[in-house]
Protein backbone atom coordinates (compact mmCIF):
# COMPACT_ATOMS: atom_id res chain seq x y z
CA UNK A 1 0.00 0.00 0.00
CA UNK A 2 1.52 3.44 -0.68
CA UNK A 3 1.10 6.47 1.02
CA UNK A 4 -1.52 7.95 -1.30
CA UNK A 5 -3.62 4.44 -1.36
CA UNK A 6 -3.95 5.37 2.11
CA UNK A 7 -5.18 8.66 1.73
CA UNK A 8 -7.71 7.49 -0.51
CA UNK A 9 -9.63 5.17 2.73
CA UNK A 10 -8.36 7.90 5.28
CA UNK A 11 -12.12 9.17 5.96
CA UNK A 12 -13.62 5.61 5.70
CA UNK A 13 -10.94 4.84 7.88
CA UNK A 14 -11.39 7.45 10.46
CA UNK A 15 -15.65 6.88 10.16
CA UNK A 16 -14.68 3.30 11.04
CA UNK A 17 -16.94 2.09 7.61
CA UNK A 18 -14.41 0.12 6.47
CA UNK A 19 -13.78 -3.60 6.15
CA UNK A 20 -11.50 -5.32 8.62
CA UNK A 21 -9.03 -6.72 5.85
CA UNK A 22 -8.77 -2.87 4.39
CA UNK A 23 -8.50 -1.73 7.77
CA UNK A 24 -5.66 -4.11 8.63
CA UNK A 25 -3.94 -3.36 5.46
CA UNK A 26 -4.02 0.38 6.40
CA UNK A 27 -2.65 -0.10 9.87
CA UNK A 28 0.22 -2.35 8.65
CA UNK A 29 0.84 0.61 6.33
CA UNK A 30 0.31 2.95 9.64
CA UNK A 31 2.76 0.95 11.55
CA UNK A 32 6.09 1.76 9.38
CA UNK A 33 5.06 4.94 7.63
CA UNK A 34 5.54 8.31 10.21
CA UNK A 35 4.37 10.36 7.61
CA UNK A 36 0.83 8.97 7.33
CA UNK A 37 0.53 8.05 11.15
CA UNK A 38 1.11 11.73 11.48
CA UNK A 39 -1.46 12.95 9.36
CA UNK A 40 -3.75 10.31 10.29
CA UNK A 41 -3.90 11.60 13.51
CA UNK A 42 -3.67 15.57 13.09
CA UNK A 43 -6.65 14.82 10.91
CA UNK A 44 -8.41 12.98 13.36
CA UNK A 45 -7.80 16.18 16.31
CA UNK A 46 -8.82 18.30 13.21
CA UNK A 47 -12.41 16.73 13.37
CA UNK A 48 -12.99 16.43 17.11
CA UNK A 49 -11.61 20.60 17.53
CA UNK A 50 -14.42 21.34 15.55
CA UNK A 51 -17.21 19.19 16.75
CA UNK A 52 -16.03 20.04 19.79
CA UNK A 53 -15.82 23.62 19.70
CA UNK A 54 -19.01 24.84 19.31
CA UNK A 55 -18.25 27.82 17.15
CA UNK A 56 -21.40 29.56 16.38
CA UNK A 57 -23.71 29.03 19.17
CA UNK A 58 -27.44 30.75 19.15
CA UNK A 59 -27.63 32.78 21.86
CA UNK A 60 -30.97 32.61 24.00
CA UNK A 61 -32.22 35.89 23.40
CA UNK A 62 -32.04 35.86 20.06
CA UNK A 63 -33.32 32.32 19.83
CA UNK A 64 -36.62 33.16 21.66
CA UNK A 65 -37.06 36.31 18.64
CA UNK A 66 -36.34 34.23 15.87
CA UNK A 67 -38.74 31.12 17.77
CA UNK A 68 -41.67 34.21 17.72
CA UNK A 69 -41.33 35.75 14.27
CA UNK A 70 -41.20 31.98 12.85
CA UNK A 71 -44.72 31.16 15.11
CA UNK A 72 -46.21 34.37 14.50
CA UNK A 73 -45.63 33.95 10.39
CA UNK A 74 -46.95 30.38 10.58
CA UNK A 75 -49.91 31.34 12.54
CA UNK A 76 -51.01 33.95 10.07
CA UNK A 77 -50.45 31.45 7.03
CA UNK A 78 -52.28 28.61 9.15
CA UNK A 79 -53.62 26.69 7.07
CA UNK A 80 -57.50 24.91 6.99
CA UNK A 81 -57.46 21.35 8.54
CA UNK A 82 -57.24 18.79 6.31
CA UNK A 83 -59.11 15.32 7.12
CA UNK B 1 -28.90 -1.82 23.40
CA UNK B 2 -32.04 -2.99 22.88
CA UNK B 3 -33.10 0.27 24.74
CA UNK B 4 -31.02 2.58 23.08
CA UNK B 5 -33.04 1.18 19.28
CA UNK B 6 -36.09 1.58 21.54
CA UNK B 7 -35.69 5.29 21.94
CA UNK B 8 -34.22 5.62 18.62
CA UNK B 9 -37.43 4.44 17.38
CA UNK B 10 -39.63 6.02 19.59
CA UNK B 11 -38.13 9.33 18.84
CA UNK B 12 -38.93 8.83 15.05
CA UNK B 13 -42.36 7.87 15.64
CA UNK B 14 -42.64 10.95 17.87
CA UNK B 15 -41.01 13.00 15.11
CA UNK B 16 -43.52 11.84 12.75
CA UNK B 17 -46.45 12.19 14.63
CA UNK B 18 -45.57 16.28 15.23
CA UNK B 19 -44.74 16.69 11.38
CA UNK B 20 -48.44 15.27 10.68
CA UNK B 21 -49.89 17.19 13.46
CA UNK B 22 -48.24 19.84 11.29
CA UNK B 23 -50.01 19.04 8.53
CA UNK B 24 -53.44 19.34 10.12
CA UNK B 25 -52.26 23.03 10.95
CA UNK B 26 -51.05 22.35 14.77
CA UNK B 27 -49.05 25.59 15.52
CA UNK B 28 -47.61 23.96 18.72
CA UNK B 29 -46.77 20.47 17.26
CA UNK B 30 -44.35 22.87 14.53
CA UNK B 31 -43.01 24.73 17.60
CA UNK B 32 -41.82 21.56 19.07
CA UNK B 33 -39.81 20.80 15.45
CA UNK B 34 -38.47 24.70 15.58
CA UNK B 35 -37.32 24.05 19.26
CA UNK B 36 -35.84 20.97 18.47
CA UNK B 37 -33.73 22.22 15.52
CA UNK B 38 -33.30 26.07 15.51
CA UNK B 39 -29.79 25.93 16.92
CA UNK B 40 -28.65 23.12 14.27
CA UNK B 41 -30.22 25.71 11.66
CA UNK B 42 -28.18 28.22 12.48
CA UNK B 43 -24.76 26.82 13.09
CA UNK B 44 -25.14 25.04 9.49
CA UNK B 45 -26.59 28.62 8.23
CA UNK B 46 -23.59 30.69 9.64
CA UNK B 47 -21.07 28.37 8.31
CA UNK B 48 -22.35 28.49 4.64
CA UNK B 49 -23.09 32.06 4.84
CA UNK B 50 -20.57 33.29 6.97
CA UNK B 51 -22.76 35.82 7.93
CA UNK B 52 -24.85 36.50 11.25
CA UNK B 53 -27.59 38.24 9.76
CA UNK B 54 -27.93 36.15 6.97
CA UNK B 55 -27.67 33.11 8.88
CA UNK B 56 -31.04 34.76 11.13
CA UNK B 57 -32.81 35.09 7.92
CA UNK B 58 -31.85 31.52 6.92
CA UNK B 59 -33.42 29.90 10.03
CA UNK B 60 -36.62 32.09 9.45
CA UNK B 61 -36.87 31.38 6.29
CA UNK B 62 -35.89 27.53 6.15
CA UNK B 63 -38.37 26.80 8.54
CA UNK B 64 -41.11 29.42 7.55
CA UNK B 65 -41.12 27.25 3.90
CA UNK B 66 -40.70 24.08 5.53
CA UNK B 67 -44.25 24.83 7.32
CA UNK B 68 -45.75 25.89 3.80
CA UNK B 69 -44.59 22.94 1.97
CA UNK B 70 -44.93 20.44 4.75
CA UNK B 71 -47.52 18.54 2.11
CA UNK B 72 -44.69 17.62 0.24
CA UNK B 73 -42.79 15.84 3.10
CA UNK B 74 -43.32 12.01 2.21
CA UNK B 75 -41.72 10.77 5.44
CA UNK B 76 -39.28 8.60 3.65
CA UNK B 77 -36.53 10.75 5.06
CA UNK B 78 -36.14 12.20 8.85
CA UNK B 79 -37.71 15.24 9.14
CA UNK B 80 -34.23 16.70 10.18
CA UNK B 81 -32.50 15.63 6.92
CA UNK B 82 -35.28 17.31 4.81
CA UNK B 83 -35.03 20.58 6.66
CA UNK B 84 -31.37 21.05 6.28
CA UNK B 85 -31.66 20.38 2.35
CA UNK B 86 -34.22 23.53 2.18
CA UNK B 87 -31.60 25.14 5.12
CA UNK B 88 -28.41 24.53 2.58
CA UNK B 89 -30.22 26.11 -0.41
CA UNK B 90 -31.42 29.12 1.35
CA UNK B 91 -27.67 29.86 2.60
CA UNK B 92 -26.39 29.27 -0.71
CA UNK B 93 -29.03 31.94 -2.24
CA UNK B 94 -27.69 34.05 0.52
CA UNK B 95 -23.99 33.76 -0.58
CA UNK B 96 -24.61 34.12 -3.93
CA UNK B 97 -25.99 37.41 -3.31
CA UNK B 98 -23.17 38.82 -1.26
CA UNK B 99 -20.96 37.84 -3.91
CA UNK B 100 -23.15 38.45 -6.98
CA UNK B 101 -19.37 38.26 -9.03
CA UNK B 102 -19.15 34.56 -7.99
CA UNK B 103 -21.05 31.62 -9.14
CA UNK B 104 -21.66 29.25 -5.90
CA UNK B 105 -22.38 25.96 -6.59
CA UNK B 106 -22.13 22.84 -4.59
CA UNK B 107 -20.88 21.60 -8.02
CA UNK B 108 -17.92 23.34 -7.64
CA UNK B 109 -15.17 21.64 -7.52
CA UNK B 110 -12.83 23.94 -8.45
CA UNK B 111 -9.55 21.92 -6.96
CA UNK B 112 -8.38 19.04 -8.36
CA UNK B 113 -7.21 15.91 -5.78
CA UNK B 114 -3.17 17.07 -6.01
CA UNK B 115 -4.48 20.39 -4.35
CA UNK B 116 -5.26 18.57 -1.29
CA UNK B 117 -2.51 16.02 -0.91
CA UNK B 118 -0.17 17.09 2.52
CA UNK B 119 2.39 19.51 1.52
CA UNK B 120 3.80 19.56 4.70
CA UNK B 121 3.77 16.86 7.50
CA UNK B 122 4.37 18.17 11.10
CA UNK B 123 3.55 16.47 14.22
CA UNK B 124 0.95 18.62 16.36
CA UNK B 125 1.73 19.40 20.09
CA UNK B 126 -0.13 16.94 22.20
CA UNK B 127 -3.01 19.15 22.95
CA UNK B 128 -3.16 22.05 20.30
CA UNK B 129 -6.21 23.41 21.49
CA UNK B 130 -4.78 24.30 24.99
CA UNK B 131 -1.92 26.54 23.12
CA UNK B 132 -4.59 29.13 22.63
CA UNK B 133 -7.12 30.92 24.72
CA UNK B 134 -10.64 30.24 23.89
CA UNK B 135 -11.69 33.39 22.20
CA UNK B 136 -8.33 33.41 20.34
CA UNK B 137 -9.20 29.56 19.10
CA UNK B 138 -12.26 30.07 18.09
CA UNK B 139 -10.76 32.55 15.71
CA UNK B 140 -8.45 30.33 14.22
CA UNK B 141 -10.86 27.55 13.49
CA UNK B 142 -13.15 30.05 11.55
CA UNK B 143 -11.32 31.98 9.68
CA UNK B 144 -9.67 28.44 8.70
CA UNK B 145 -12.83 26.77 7.82
CA UNK B 146 -13.97 30.04 5.91
CA UNK B 147 -11.29 29.50 3.65
CA UNK B 148 -12.34 26.59 2.49
CA UNK B 149 -14.77 26.45 -1.41
CA UNK B 150 -18.61 26.23 -0.45
CA UNK B 151 -18.84 23.18 -1.24
CA UNK B 152 -16.22 21.48 0.71
CA UNK B 153 -17.24 23.53 3.48
CA UNK B 154 -21.03 22.52 3.64
CA UNK B 155 -20.18 18.80 3.00
CA UNK B 156 -17.84 19.25 6.42
CA UNK B 157 -20.11 21.21 8.23
CA UNK B 158 -22.87 18.50 7.68
CA UNK B 159 -20.80 15.32 8.29
CA UNK B 160 -18.42 16.39 10.95
CA UNK B 161 -20.16 19.28 13.14
CA UNK B 162 -23.68 18.30 12.87
CA UNK B 163 -22.85 14.31 12.89
CA UNK B 164 -25.08 13.46 9.73
CA UNK B 165 -24.35 10.48 8.76
CA UNK B 166 -22.81 10.20 4.62
CA UNK B 167 -26.17 8.75 3.23
CA UNK B 168 -27.88 11.93 5.32
CA UNK B 169 -25.69 14.11 3.99
CA UNK B 170 -25.64 12.98 0.16
CA UNK B 171 -29.48 13.30 0.39
CA UNK B 172 -29.42 16.65 1.85
CA UNK B 173 -27.16 17.72 -0.73
CA UNK B 174 -28.57 15.68 -3.37
CA UNK B 175 -24.87 14.96 -4.05
CA UNK B 176 -24.06 10.92 -4.80
CA UNK B 177 -22.27 9.52 -1.99
CA UNK B 178 -19.07 9.35 -3.79
CA UNK B 179 -19.05 12.94 -4.16
CA UNK B 180 -19.67 13.45 -0.54
CA UNK B 181 -16.80 11.02 0.49
CA UNK B 182 -14.21 12.84 -2.02
CA UNK B 183 -15.31 16.26 -0.68
CA UNK B 184 -15.36 15.34 3.26
CA UNK B 185 -11.66 13.96 2.58
CA UNK B 186 -10.42 16.85 0.67
CA UNK B 187 -12.34 19.41 3.41
CA UNK B 188 -10.47 17.05 6.23
CA UNK B 189 -7.16 17.20 4.27
CA UNK B 190 -7.14 21.06 3.55
CA UNK B 191 -8.35 21.77 7.10
CA UNK B 192 -5.72 20.03 8.69
CA UNK B 193 -3.11 21.66 7.02
CA UNK B 194 -4.24 24.84 7.60
CA UNK B 195 -3.87 24.20 11.01
CA UNK B 196 -0.43 23.22 11.06
CA UNK B 197 0.95 26.38 11.48
CA UNK B 198 -0.99 27.10 14.69
CA UNK B 199 -0.94 23.80 16.20
CA UNK B 200 2.43 21.94 14.92
CA UNK B 201 4.88 20.89 17.98
CA UNK B 202 7.84 24.26 17.96
CA UNK B 203 11.08 22.91 16.41
CA UNK B 204 13.69 22.24 18.89
CA UNK B 205 10.93 22.32 21.29
CA UNK B 206 11.83 20.07 24.42
CA UNK B 207 13.85 17.54 22.36
CA UNK B 208 11.29 14.82 22.82
CA UNK B 209 10.72 12.89 19.85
Amino acid sequence: MTCKDFLKELTDYLDETIDSSTREELEDHLAWCHNCYVICNTTKKTIEIYRDSQLYELPEDLRSKLEVAILSKCTSRKKPTTT
Amino acid sequence: MAIIETKVKDAATDELALVQAAKRGDVAAFEELVKRYDRNIFRIAQHITQNREDAEDVVQDAFLKAYENLEQFQGNSKFYTWLVRIAVNESLMKLRRRRSDRTVSLDEDIETEEDSMPREVADWSPNPEQLYKQGELKDILRKTVQGLPASFRTVFVLRDVEGLSTEETAEALDLSIPAVKSRLLRARLQLRERLNKYFRKPRGGDGKK
